[in-house]
């Protein structure tokens, strides 16, 4: 089958999970034979195209001449998105989120009659503005290749989708790797919520990473459940490679590990360490990433006296995340509200013992992790404890939890994916 | 002469309450006499004391030709003392009507059989004298926790004098033979094996409420005329949780008027008599010996111990317990040997298994705590907390005496001066 597939970010440029998730579907789907053209706003040049067609909607030329186009723009108003409510902004972003402010001339420049849009395919503050040339471009895309069906991950992508569908009557699948309350709990950004409702109404099917995800859908976006379908990531692409532990301390290592936002649950960490703390000193906590929450996070440790224990490193890349999974005993995932969440598929990988949240879509496939609700802090603490000089606890969990993230293959994901289309199209 | 013999299990472990590594070192009690209180109270409304009335019934209206026996744990007797003291009301009625038979097991209801012979029969011979105590009658046939058996376990139940033990008529170890004759252990010819009959019953233990089973619904009738099929049988054991009536099965099913129509039925229609272990040992002959050498149980289609043991946590968690035997051996605080004994419950274990990760409502069922992990968790902590206590404990009690300190000085003197005596 030919699935015309609309991104935001393809690896090895990724800020989250999204990609990953992009990269681990596309690659088992060619694999199984599929033709897949994947769109990026902007491509780089050094994709891997092991897995899918890389098109960048920056090379697109748009004739916007055209009365379509006119029309489209001129009923478009720009709403800036404030860079905090923004998904997965990274160090490296949030210092083009600033420069970016001073390079808006883009915009006046547009109608003039033929031309290329150089998109930034960051999550700027610009970003609702790109979601809404993205689509434009979309509707040049649809027309320019021969496809079968039309494939939109998330909601930047939803109305190049829709766009996609009105112009070549094709079906669209849309897949909700997060909704806005994910994102940002019950203040949502209404432009975003609104962009979400509208992919969602217009698709043919939706697909959801998990039965949270896709409880939210229903309730909070009111779809049809007929018409939502939960298919879990898969787990076996893009694992780091295993790096040999180099813990220069004695202590055991108990790690955090992500952007630390409200919906990460780091205060919920930093509380459960002080608890773990009170009654066994020979541990070390690692909040490691960067967020809008972690200057409270610093205070917060600080204020409880825990901070000869505790650490924080900053935003960790590429191979520190590698390094800082090697010399952890055990990971903690508190998320207030994870979609599905990757990170702990990677511990176990990395061959460490994880506890999530009962509140993460990866809590409904995986069983070798210890499960809390976020808020519980004493079941957390007493999870950490155990896993901590427990020894039969944690040799279980390190033996049996690689074993299971090998079996949750993306090539089932493809499969689930693919009979979901053939249904859409019979 | 064909018999059927009833044997009903009834057991409630000291479930443990959430125990939280804060609590090590400061909180040492640790059972959940709320939940425990709670569980006994529902069951014995549920199950208990409408059951026991039911047979009560039963007895008197056939005369004393209706039999059945029970195998009623230490654990749960002790909850029953102390919860639902109408329950041991109503079995001392049972007991008075002289049709009933309680067999002998281990206090709390333990897996010591497959680790310390000595703690085996220690709390043989309590549940034994508990026994005694409150129904006036001594156990005289012998049944495992979860009737686990090996040739192994049959030579301990021999030596301690019992003449039967009863375990599961295991498919793989009865091959082409079956459950309805006696049989003997290979080399203890006087113990005496009775097995239970898997799939009658089970046909009222598990079948009995499902929709989707051929035999549904099962009526007395229908039951009488399976019985009457099978060939020359000598003895039907149908041996079950005695929660099947009213908590297994709800009362809703039907299960308790089944139960009241299948002894008349019997009699009418059949020429079954019922029978209890004990007359089955005087009446039968053993027509082959069984080779058991490794264990079997009742749990599951594997019928073997690996609802209880096998995966990392439970295998590490069995041998703690069992680590601190020589050390409560030098113990005469009671409290001690009390939380000891109570943490051998198998329950604890069997909260702990992994194997149901794919299938398995019924152990769930059973199960408070949401995942083995959890279970392992508590237990761990609990028993980190009582070596703290025992190692304490320990200390005080070996801190030696005046008179002890005296001796050592004079054996240390009596070392120093050796080698001046083998001089001389």
């Amino acid at each position: 089958m030919r699935i015309l597939m609309f991104g935001w970010e393809y690896p090895p440029h990724i800020t989250g999970g999204l990609g990953t998730a992009c990269f681990g579907l596309t690659k088992a789907m060619v694999t199984q034979g599929d033709e897949v053209i994947f769109i990026v706003p902007k491509a780089y040049g050094d994709e891997s195209t092991e897995a899918a067609r890389i098109v960048s909607a920056s090379d697109i030329v748009v004739d916007f001449s055209k009365d379509f186009y006119k029309e489209y723009w001129n009923n478009l108003s720009y709403i800036e998105v404030n860079s905090t409510l923004v998904p997965y902004v990274g160090v490296d972003d949030f210092y083009n989120v600033i420069n970016n402010r001073f390079k808006k001339e883009e915009k006046t420049t547009l109608l003039e009659s033929q031309r290329k849009y150089e998109f930034s395919g960051k999550y700027g503050p610009s970003l609702l503005e790109e979601v809404e040339r993205y689509a434009m471009i979309a509707a040049e895309i649809a027309q320019q290749y021969e496809y079968d069906i039309i494939h939109a991950h998330d909601w930047l992508t939803y109305k190049a989708g829709v766009i996609a569908k009105k112009i070549s009557n094709k079906k669209l699948v849309i897949h909700v790797h997060a909704t806005e309350f994910d994102r940002s709990g019950e203040h949502i950004n209404q432009a975003v919520y609104d962009i979400e409702r509208y992919g969602m109404d217009n698709a043919d099917h939706i697909v959801c990473v998990s039965d949270l995800t896709r409880n939210i859908v229903i309730s909070r976006y009111g779809q049809d459940p007929n018409k939502v379908t939960t298919i879990y990531n898969g787990a076996n692409s893009l694992f780091l490679n295993e790096v040999r532990a180099d813990k220069a301390v004695k202590e055991k290592i108990v790690t955090f590990l992500g952007r630390v936002t409200f919906q990460k649950g780091p205060d919920y960490f930093v509380e459960a360490a002080a608890k773990v703390l009170e009654y066994d000193k020979n541990v070390r906590f690692v909040m490691a990433g960067s967020g809008d929450m972690l200057n409270r996070m610093v205070a917060l440790v600080a204020k409880k006296r825990i901070s000869k224990n505790f650490h924080f490193t900053g935003f960790l890349k590429g191979d520190e995340v590698n390094r800082m999974f090697a010399m952890s005993d055990v990971y903690v995932m508190p998320s207030v509200s994870e979609p599905f969440g990757i990170s702990p598929l990677e511990a176990m990988n990395a061959r460490v013992p994880v506890i999530i949240s009962k509140q993460s879509g990866v809590s409904e496939v995986l069983k070798y992790a210890i499960k809390v609700d976020f808020w519980d802090i004493d079941a957390m603490a007493n999870a950490i404890y155990s896993l901590l000089n427990y020894p039969a606890l944690s040799k279980m969990f390190i033996k049996k939890g690689k074993k299971e993230v090998e079996s949750i293959r993306w090539e089932d994901s493809a499969n689930e994916l693919r009979n979901l289309y053939y249904k859409l199209l019979s | 002469m064909k018999s059927i013999c009833f044997y009903f299990q009834v057991h409630q472990p000291f479930r443990l309450k959430p125990y939280r590594f804060f609590d090590i070192g400061r909180n040492h009690s640790y059972f959940d006499d709320i939940q425990n209180a709670w569980i006994c109270r529902r069951v014995a409304d549920k199950c208990y004391i409408p059951t026991n009335k039911l047979m009560l019934d039963l007895i008197k209206e056939n005369n004393g030709a209706f039999r059945i026996s029970y195998s009623i744990s230490g654990t749960a007797l002790d909850q029953f003392e102390k919860f639902t003291p109408d329950v041991i009301d109503s079995f001392r009625t049972l007991a008075e009507t002289g049709c009933v038979e309680f067999m002998a097991e281990t206090y709390t209801h333990s897996l010591a059989s497959l680790k310390s012979k000595q703690e085996f029969i220690d709390q043989v011979k309590i549940h034994s004298r508990k026994i005694e105590s409150l129904f006036g009658v001594k156990p005289k046939v012998f049944r495992n926790t979860e009737l686990i058996y090996s040739d192994e376990i049959g030579d301990m139940v021999a030596d301690m004098g019992y003449t039967a033990q009863i375990t599961e008529g295991a498919k793989h170890i009865l091959g082409w033979r079956n459950s309805n004759h006696a049989y003997s252990h290979p080399e203890r010819k006087n113990l005496k094996l009775l097995l239970k009959n898997f799939q009658l019953s089970d046909d009222i233990a598990f079948r009995f409420s499902q929709h989707t089973w051929p035999g549904f619904p099962l009526t007395a009738d229908k039951y009488v005329d399976w019985l009457n099929e099978i060939e020359n049988p000598e003895c039907i054991n149908l041996f079950m949780d005695y929660e099947t009536f009213g908590e297994h099965q709800w009362k809703e099913t039907g299960i308790f008027e089944f139960l009241k129509h299948l002894p008349s039925r019997v009699f009418s229609h059949s020429n079954f008599s019922f029978n209890t272990p004990s007359e089955l040992v005087q009446n039968l002959n053993p027509v082959g010996e069984m080779h058991v050498p490794t264990p079997i149980s009742w749990a599951d289609e594997e019928r073997d111990l690996t609802a209880w043991l096998g995966n990392d946590l439970q295998d590490d968690a069995f041998n703690q317990i069992y680590e601190f035997e020589d050390k409560i051996r030098k113990i005469d605080d009671l409290n001690f040997w009390i939380d000891w004994r109570y943490l051998q419950t198998s329950d604890h274990f069997y909260y702990m298994c992994t194997k149901w990760f794919s299938d398995g409502d019924v152990h769930k069922y059973f199960n408070h705590y949401d995942s083995p992990y959890e279970a392992y968790m508590n237990y761990a902590n609990v028993l980190s907390d009582l070596r703290i206590r025992l190692d304490d404990a320990l200390i005080v009690s070996h801190l030696p005496t005046m008179e002890q300190t005296k001796k050592d000085l004079v054996r240390k003197e009596s070392i120093i001066e050796a080698p001046i005596s083998k001089i001389k």
